[in-house]
């Protein structure tokens, strides 16, 4: 530095001012060099190591500790079972990021395998060929039903996921309060609303309900959806081919409507956890749930107390067919630069093969007892009952839907759907100016290609 | 010293450089120019370029002229409630948390009892980032669990303080407000010890009111405080993003600009084209306060 190129006739302000903003450049500029570097490092991570083609990567979104630690037990025993010295390297991130940087991760540098959705959020990035075709690896998995096909197979009628677990959805509530006061679980809309009439009388309030977080009122619609309209026109209308201001649609509405005054008020400020929590503390009698949310709030000991009845039947020509499972498995990423080596794509489809069996599953499931295995070879003797339960609802299901945000395209979900949902809780007497709102973002979104 | 006598010695007129002086000048300044260029112009330049076009982040690029901004003013139903809540925020920031911060400024300064305390007490919330007030307000605020609730012991027919989209913006406001008011309380603080004493004294002597003094003589002169009280006043109702976010994501009453120019951008398809037409619409609403500012001070500048 040589601060006499700067001494001009200038006054000591401006020197200090010259001083300033010299700092200011080499702030700027370590920034500078840090944003440059930054994209540069984090591509070395995501690369890791490609030589020796028997490492694969996985891009992890299981960043919860209990799922992050049966990942690894899972993971760790392909690691010895392979008889190649094969080995997985997990690269795990946090869930909703991973979520939120999914285009981006598979545009770039990604992992070789990774964890994502069946259905159509699979299918979407199928389309824009982001993913490995693996039919040679469906054509000898075993255990698996028609429904879980499906749901793995892009809209070319090729597969591409390999699915691992999944957790139903379905009305959950205590045995021992259902017992206490004689209540029966309903089989029909009809039963289900003179049950809640009943808890009320017996000052319950009668279903737990939550929607602060966006997402939980979604099962309600789907189901309401499924068992009045069917899985088919479920699927249409996720997939935009459907108008949100049909008579169909309007119907969900109403029939909704009519539950209301039986669900927790205020559903918008409330967290599932508060739903759940309430539902523990016997202030609620129900709670339309996945199979792992209402269990978090409940305590060691009273795990056993909690119990399920599939979503009542509306309409009898769909009856209880619909089952809401969302699936989760992994998928080959076609950017990847490992996978160019043959040997490394041999490794991870080795690795899909190996997770494909009920073995890597029980695995999985011990060390995770909040989700169930989708192989129907795997060992199911130690589950619990709440489990075994879950497993009869999802076998005996004709079709298996996603969930309404995993079922279409997730800018209509986020941006449309939660909004809409919301308005629906807080004033849901304008059903006409609500199914018309839908409709008409809907049309461009799915316009926008 | 070298500046000094560089300074003593320097000969009056234009002064010429040397190569190495150009080259160091040009160096310095071109750094930061391009930094300025790379950073901020070309971003904000592809944000417009791009508010005309249709991209999901992937595929290509689609024209689609002002179909974006039609959209947005017509048929997007939380646009016109998040630039509401925006000005809301600006209104209550501006009209209810400064001048609050200015009062207890003006009392700490005056040494009311116990003025050290205070002064912790309120400046502590601003260490505070917005995210975790956000986590407070709901432990606070919760219709089921929180402590307002449990507090008025409401149980019968609780108020849904976060969850009535009439409500949880003030609820919200109140929390930003809480943080803001430390804030502006420590920046007018310090301006009011730099007053000069013989300021006021001389006004008493003219016999002016004590209102009168501080409303005459103190507030004029703490104009630089003022301008960057005014200033970040209006960042911060512009920027607001992270307290509704930690409080719902934005959602259901709590729409802000940011927060759609977000939901838009960033996930898994995102609507970029989209985003960025929400996101200019706020580049020319944080400009208008810029032009504004910029007059003003130049303005300023030759009336001085």
């Amino acid at each position: 530095m040589a601060p006499s190129s700067f001494a001009g006739p200038s006054e000591p302000g401006s020197v200090a001012g010259h001083r300033i903003s010299r700092r200011n450049v080499l702030r700027g500029a370590a920034a500078g060099a840090g944003a440059v570097t930054l994209p540069a490092l984090l591509a070395a991570c995501g690369g890791g190591p490609g030589g020796d083609g028997k490492t694969v990567t996985m891009g992890s979104n299981a960043s919860d500790p209990v799922p992050r630690k049966a990942f690894a037990e899972a993971f760790g025993a392909y690691g010895k079972q392979s008889a190649e010295g094969r080995k997985v390297k997990v690269n795990t991130v946090d869930h909703n990021t991973f979520q939120e940087n999914i285009n981006r991760y598979l545009q770039g540098q990604p992992d070789d395998v990774f964890m994502w959705f069946a259905g159509y959020r699979m299918q979407f990035f199928a389309k824009k060929g982001l993913l490995h075709d693996i039919s040679d690896l469906w054509a000898g998995y075993k255990g698996f039903s028609q429904a879980l096909e499906d749901q793995s197979t892009g809209e070319d009628g090729k597969q591409y996921l390999t699915p691992y677990y999944y957790y139903p959805w379905a009305v959950f509530h205590r045995k021992s309060l259902f017992r206490e006061r004689g209540y029966q679980a309903p089989g029909t809309l009809d039963e289900y609303v003179a049950l809640a009439k009943r808890m009320q009388k017996d000052k319950l309030v009668p279903i737990a309900f939550c929607d602060k977080d966006g997402w939980p009122a979604m099962g309600t619609f789907d189901y309401i959806n499924m068992r009045t309209n069917g899985y088919e026109f479920h699927k249409n209308l996720m997939a935009g081919e459907e108008a949100w201001n049909s008579r169909q649609v309007k119907e969900v509405f109403d029939t909704w409507r009519r539950l209301l005054p039986y669900c927790q008020p205020d559903a918008n400020g409330r967290t599932w956890q508060e739903a759940a929590t309430s539902l523990q503390k016997r202030q609620t009698g129900m709670a339309v749930f996945g199979l792992p949310h209402p269990g978090q709030q409940f305590p060691e000991s009273e795990q056993q107390d909690l119990d399920f009845f599939p979503f009542p039947v509306i309409n009898p020509e769909h009856g209880q067919d619909a089952v809401e499972a969302p699936i989760d498995g992994y998928l080959l990423a076609k950017k990847s630069r490992n996978l160019k080596n043959d040997k490394t794509m041999e490794s991870a489809k080795d690795l899909l093969k190996w997770l494909a069996t009920g073995e890597a599953e029980d695995i999985y499931l011990r060390h995770d007892p909040n989700n169930i295995a989708v192989s129907s070879e795997a060992d199911t003797s130690g589950y619990t009952p709440l489990q075994r339960k879950a497993v009869e609802l999802v076998s005996g299901a004709k079709q298996i839907s996603q969930f309404l945000d995993r079922d279409t395209r997730p800018d209509f979900s986020s941006t449309v759907m939660i909004p809409a949902i919301q308005r629906f809780i807080g004033d849901p007497k304008d059903v006409d100016g609500l199914v018309n709102d839908i409709e008409r973002q809907k049309k461009t979104v799915f316009a926008s290609g | 010293m070298a500046l000094n006598t560089a300074r003593r010695t320097g000969r009056r007129g234009p002064r010429r450089f040397t190569p190495r002086d150009l080259a160091v000048l040009g160096t310095l300044l071109g750094i930061p120019l391009l930094l300025d260029i790379v950073v901020i112009w070309g971003p904000t330049l592809a944000s417009v370029a791009l508010s005309f076009t249709s991209w999901d982040g992937i595929g290509e690029i689609r024209w689609v002229g002002t179909d974006n901004y039609a959209n947005l003013f017509t048929g997007y139903p939380p646009f016109w409630p998040a630039a509401r809540h925006n000005l809301l925020w600006l209104a209550f920031l501006g009209l209810v948390a400064t001048p609050f911060g200015l009062l207890l400024a003006v009392l700490v300064d005056r040494g009311v009892r116990f003025s050290r305390f205070y002064q912790s007490t309120f400046y502590m919330p601003v260490v505070l980032s917005l995210a975790v007030v956000g986590f407070i307000a709901q432990l606070v605020f919760s219709r089921d669990q929180g402590a307002l609730n449990a507090v008025l012991g409401d149980t019968g027919d609780p108020t849904d303080w976060l969850g009535d989209p009439d409500l949880n913006i003030w609820m919200v406001l109140l929390a930003a407000a809480w943080r803001h008011t430390g804030y502006v309380m420590i920046l007018y603080l310090a301006g009011l010890k730099a007053v000069d004493p013989s300021l006021k004294e001389a006004a008493a002597i003219d016999g002016a009111g004590e209102t009168q003094t501080f409303f005459r003589v103190v507030l004029p002169t703490l104009r630089p405080v003022n301008v960057i009280v005014g200033v970040i006043t209006v960042i911060e109702a512009l920027r607001a993003f992270d307290i509704v976010y930690a409080v719902n994501k934005g959602r259901n009453g709590l729409e802000l600009l940011s927060v759609l120019v977000t939901d838009n951008i960033i996930g898994e398809a995102a609507r970029i084209g989209f985003g960025s037409a929400i996101a200019v619409v706020l580049l020319t609403v944080s400009l208008g306060f810029v032009v504004t500012y910029l007059v003003q001070e130049i303005r300023g500048e030759k009336t001085r």
